[in-house]
């Protein structure tokens, strides 16, 4: 009976012929009633049934699933954790996220691989110059760190980079925080869903909501594909589908789903050893453990729930790669995939109470929910537990659209939708 | 690559096109309306899954027209011309 892994029980194991190991998780039949619903059983709906029970003691919770743990976007992203954002809201948010990732390994008991290889935003022109000084200035005075980086400095980050005298987009110089980086997204799924589970969560897989129970105007439950379900708090963390779920609940989102695409190519020695963006190419780029190239760029225009991605996007991306690295020419591309994401008028994501009392929303977090998981999940428990906002999510409630106060991160930090 | 009909162009590459919202979401009249009522003009969208009415631009004619389609399988139904009656 082996349940907590370390150097130790690896070793007796091996003596055991590896017979000892546990499923990392139950798969329970749902009961009638919990205390607490969380729908969606991504990186936020395990991470927020994970700080429920360890932040606020509440361990009879479900977390429903309709297909597999993490089989969203959790498992489509391009990994990368950051915390470069301008606004003061926008920074605690995120930072808040990459701190409890820097810890999250231990405190899990289980491996997420975050490689905190630094996030290098490139710098073309003169102009890109004083925009990357701004950024760092305004994460500096956000209390997060960040440093301008002349020419020299940035080429010697990423040596292979297009330095032809003709080329498009020559390196002026960028900005890094070296603590962002990259954490294994399956493993951050799998770690929270592991250590709720240790705390007495329920998570059930293979079971979708039909339909909200209301009764006298206030959310009591979900009906689902495995029987009615009922809790007096529902908190639902489905992005990709928010508008789906909202419209069975009765209200509109100010959210249009799209289809993002990322790729990987076949496995190389290493050659690329950060994060690295163009913001005028518009594609990004690091290398996994496992020596592939993962690759990222903008939105498919077209808004869609259709995981698949367009050719004219991806062919965007991969001429913007190849102009910022002309030796992955070589490179044969391996996948090519889509997830659907919740975008939202000023690119920040929408968390706190639903127009249906009693369901909570944490959505809308548009092309970067990966990075922020742990703060989805702590904030939305927050809201669970207590029926209020902790200090952190409050700019960030469904009300800043009707008074006005929003929180515009693609002229922030330059999000590209 | 999909191709989008304009109705006045004809069959066009999707690159050509933009996405300019939902059919039907008219602008409230600008003297008796509350905050809530302006929110959801401005920012709530229907964002259905599946078939769906919007308004969608040529950008290389300027023409702006209503195209049916459906957000799963990107199939389209139909596009017209944008006339008050379309809204509708």
């Amino acid at each position: 009976m082996t349940r907590r892994y370390s150097a130790l029980s690896l070793f007796k194991e091996g003596l055991n012929n590896q017979q000892g190991w546990q499923k990392a998780w139950r798969s329970p039949e749902p009961r009638l009633r919990y205390d607490v619903i969380v729908i969606g059983g991504g990186g936020h709906g395990l991470a927020t049934a994970y700080y429920l029970a360890r932040n606020h003691g509440i361990t009879n919770v479900a977390v429903i699933e309709r297909g597999w743990l993490g089989g969203g976007n959790t498992g489509r992203n391009t990994t990368v954790v950051r915390s470069n954002y301008f606004f003061p809201e926008s920074v605690a948010l995120y930072d808040l996220a990459l701190r409890l990732y820097e810890g999250l390994s231990k405190e899990l008991n289980y491996n997420i691989m975050l490689s905190q290889r630094g996030m290098l935003t490139l710098a073309h022109s003169p102009a890109d110059m004083e925009m990357s000084a701004r950024s760092v200035n305004a994460m500096l005075i956000n209390g997060v760190e960040a440093e301008l980086l002349s020419a020299e400095e940035a080429r010697a980050l990423v040596p292979l980079y297009n330095d032809a005298p003709d080329a498009r987009y020559p390196i002026h110089g960028g900005l890094i925080q070296r603590r962002g980086g990259t954490a294994r997204h399956d493993a951050v799924a799998w770690g929270y869903a592991r250590a709720a589970d240790g705390l007495g969560v329920d998570i059930i897989q293979n079971c979708e909501v039909t339909e909200f129970i209301i009764e006298g105007g206030r959310c009591r439950g979900v009906r689902t594909t495995k029987g009615d379900i009922r809790a007096e708090r529902t908190g639902m963390a489905v992005a990709g589908h928010s508008s789906v779920l909202a419209e069975k609940a009765g209200f509109r989102l100010p959210i249009t789903s799209y289809a993002l695409q990322a790729c990987v190519s076949e496995p190389v020695k290493p050659a690329l050893d950060c994060v690295v963006l163009s913001p005028a190419t518009g594609t990004y780029v690091s290398q996994s453990d496992k020596g592939e190239m993962v690759i990222g760029g903008g939105l498919d225009r077209i808004p869609s729930y259709g995981q698949r991605g367009n050719l004219p996007v991806l062919e965007t991306v991969i001429s913007g790669l190849l102009e910022m690295f002309p030796s992955f020419r070589q490179l044969k591309l391996m996948r090519q995939w889509a997830g659907i994401v919740d975008v939202v008028p000023d690119s920040s994501p929408i968390i706190g109470e639903s127009p249906l009392p009693g369901l909570f929303l944490n959505c809308g977090w548009g092309t970067g929910g990966f990075k922020a998981i742990p703060a989805g999940g702590t904030l939305l428990a927050h809201l669970l537990a207590t029926g209020r906002h902790h200090d952190i999510s409050r700019p960030f409630d469904l009300d800043r659209f009707v008074r006005g106060r929003l929180i515009d991160e693609a002229i922030g930090s330059g999000i590209a939708h | 690559m999909q191709l989008f009909p304009c109705p006045f162009c004809g069959l066009r590459s999707e690159t050509e096109f933009h996405f300019g919202g939902d059919m039907g979401n008219l602008r409230p009249d600008g003297t008796e309306t509350d905050a809530a009522t302006w929110s959801s003009y401005l920012f709530l969208r229907n964002n259905p899954k599946g078939r769906t009415s919007e308004v969608w631009m040529h950008l290389t004619c300027g023409e702006v027209f209503r195209l049916d389609r459906d957000t799963v399988t990107h199939v389209v139904e139909k596009s017209a011309a944008l006339t008050v009656e379309a809204h509708q």
